[in-house]
């Protein structure tokens, strides 16, 4: 299959259009509100709540015998909450830790989740099939009534977002002064944390609970390397998390037999590793370039402190030697001659055989960084 | 200033993390118009005393009235500066957004700012020596200048009580004549301030009530009164050395005290 008619696909074959629409919007759900989860330093709490998910739907399943998606979301819904309520209580009443409460959680609702899977798989019954698409997600198997279900309680969370923006950004820069200034902030956090249950719960199907949290997580990560503005983040990050969805899903739903949730962590894997790298000021490569200018500015400005202290001096000839001066600074003289020629390149300072003299500009800054 | 107006009276407060109690039985008289410095040693309680004022801690016992009424009340007529570490700086915002957080509540629910509330923001920044950072990254701005935006924050609350936690630790020296500047501003317009302070030698320079705090209050009242050797020996215990002249106490007279640390870090952190 070409990429042209992938994409002719896309508007007239039913099933790719699901999976199309149904990935993007748990994409653009998921990295919108893990930017909240990332800058809270949740992200870990996202991985407890998907894989405790897996009880929820399959209890639900069990109890209702029904794989209507609204019954299943809600059972999800329902027991990644309680997993929240409970890593909340063993950290606040116990000596245990945050993280160890976390991997508590999460391991023992996934063993039980994965029991209950095992039990459901053996029962003799026509309707088990398919529930364990939800460990990895299968993209394929979406139809239109995941995605009415998904639509609303995507939108649902994003509405709350948007309603209760000045309050989460508050929420999350600054808790105490939320709650001096008197906001419910116990009950803000709870709101927030159940829209990141609803974000997640969005994504099961499709991506899997044990990998849900990478769509939570990731997008998030990215884009904050490209921005220092929330409202931007949260629409890079849900960009990020649509058309990486987009993306893996339509490659698992195509090749046969290919589960969603490992494609997409590998795609979104790429994009944040990318932006890692390459962020214009944040990116590794932008630091440590900057860090190299920042060593050869600081040589200039030392070399030029250096000059200045000896000049009209009498040992003043002898000081501003060019070999004498890089020994004074311990440099080695490849890079002593790097540093007197970038300064001489900067009209800092002027050079007659090896005797270096500041100009009026080197003195200023050598000036300048002695009031520093 | 009217010394039987009392704008915050704490009664009785205790906490405790766990068993260990952090404060026991604090009273605490602020009148109205006083710049007070809450001091003490580390772990003295300094903090958690600010916090459970405003109710972010939960008390064991105790309660706190402002101008005389249950503070819950009365919490329009507090404003707060956290400590500057207390969050974290590389959150994706400039400095007049953090201001503008001041607002909010002001403001309602669902409601975003506007014009009115950004001028009121670049106002405080502006009082702060702060106007040409509006549009700066808050990660971007010097410890002192991430200070000055907190106290720009509180500043818009317009509000008539300010708890200050620590302002003045690790500041440069423009961030501290600018906070000297606007304490006396506050006090200008009647308004009080309680301020978290570390450094015993500025005590008298900058403030007029001082609270001597170490778990349980040790004294509190004007800084010629309360500030005296013996209660600083009291509050710090052995870990405090004085230099005397002319064999006055400190506090006394208008004769600054001079102190020196036995134990270094003691009290500057």
């Amino acid at each position: 299959m070409d990429v042209v008619s992938i994409f002719r696909d896309l508007f007239t074959d039913y099933t790719l259009r699901t999976v199309a629409l149904g990935s993007a919007l748990l994409g653009l759900v998921s990295g919108a509100l893990g930017v909240f989860a990332v800058l809270r330093r949740q992200s870990l709490l996202g991985d407890a709540i998907s894989h405790a998910a897996l009880p929820g739907v399959a209890l639900a399943f069990l109890l209702t015998g029904s794989k209507q998606p609204l019954v299943l979301a809600l059972g999800a819904i329902v027991a990644g909450w309680l997993a929240t309520v409970l890593v909340l209580q063993v950290t606040g009443n116990t000596r245990i830790k945050p993280d160890a409460a976390l991997g508590i959680v999460l391991a023992v609702f996934f063993g039980f989740g994965l029991l209950l899977l095992t039990f459901i798989q053996r029962l003799p019954d026509a309707a088990k099939a398919g529930l364990d698409k939800f460990l990895f997600g299968q993209a394929a198997t979406l139809l239109g009534r995941d995605l009415v279900t998904m639509a609303a309680l995507g939108g649902f969370a994003l509405a709350l977002v948007l309603l209760f923006w000045k309050e989460f950004k508050l929420l999350t820069f600054d808790p105490d002064f939320g709650a001096s200034l008197g906001y419910p902030t116990r009950w803000l956090e709870i709101l927030l944390i159940t829209l990141m249950v609803i974000a997640i719960v969005v994504g099961i199907q499709t991506v899997g609970v044990v990998l849900m949290s990478a769509m939570l997580v990731a997008p998030a990560a990215a884009a904050r390397q490209w921005t220092e503005k929330l409202n931007v983040m949260v629409l890079l990050a849900g960009l990020f998390g649509a058309s990486v969805g987009l993306a893996g899903a339509l490659v698992s739903s195509i090749v046969p037999r290919l589960p969603t949730g490992p494609t997409v962590v590998v795609f979104m894997s790429v994009v944040v590793l990318f932006s890692l790298l390459f962020a214009p000021r944040r990116g590794l490569l932008a630091r440590a370039r900057q860090r190299r200018r920042q060593k050869w500015q600081f040589a200039q400005e030392a070399l030029a402190v250096h000059l200045l202290q000896h000049e009209g001096q009498p040992n003043e000839a002898v000081e501003s030697d060019v070999s004498h001066a890089g020994r004074h600074m311990q440099w080695t003289a490849a890079f002593a001659s790097g540093v007197v020629s970038r300064a001489e390149d900067n009209d800092l300072l002027s050079r007659r055989h090896d005797q270096l003299a500041l100009t009026d500009k080197g003195r200023a800054l050598a000036r300048e960084a002695m009031e520093r | 200033m009217n010394d039987n107006k009392l704008a915050i009276e704490a009664t009785d407060l205790t906490v405790a993390y766990q068993e260990k109690p952090v404060l026991w039985d604090v009273d605490l008289e602020a009148p109205e118009g006083v710049l007070m410095a809450v001091v003490g040693p580390n772990g003295a309680g300094k903090s958690t005393l600010m916090k459970t004022i405003l109710g972010l801690v939960p008390a064991a016992a105790g309660q706190v009235r402002v101008y005389g009424k249950p503070y819950e009340q009365q919490r329009h007529l507090v404003g707060y500066v956290p400590q500057r570490g207390s969050v974290d700086w590389d959150f994706p915002t400039d400095a007049l957004d953090v201001v503008t957080m001041g607002l909010y509540r002001r403001l309602g629910w669902m409601r975003r700012p506007g014009k009115a509330e950004r001028a009121a923001a670049l106002d405080a920044l502006d009082q702060v020596g702060m106007a040409d950072f509006a549009d700066r990254q808050i990660s971007q701005l010097s410890g002192g200048q991430q200070q000055r935006v907190f106290l720009a924050r509180a500043l818009v609350q317009d509000a008539r009580i300010y708890l200050m936690d620590e302002p003045f630790a690790g500041v440069d020296a423009t961030t501290e004549r600018a906070i000297i500047g606007l304490l006396r501003e506050l006090r200008r317009q009647g308004k009080t301030v309680l301020v978290v302070h570390h450094d015993l030698q500025t005590v008298p320079e900058y403030f007029d009530w001082v609270t001597l705090l170490n778990v349980r209050r040790i004294a509190s009242g004007p800084v010629a009164e309360a500030f005296t050797e013996d209660n600083l020996r009291r509050a710090y215990g052995g870990r405090i050395a004085f230099l005397r002249e002319n064999g006055q106490p400190p506090g006394a007279a208008d004769h600054e005290p001079q102190l020196e640390l036995s134990s270094a870090g003691a009290l500057n952190q």
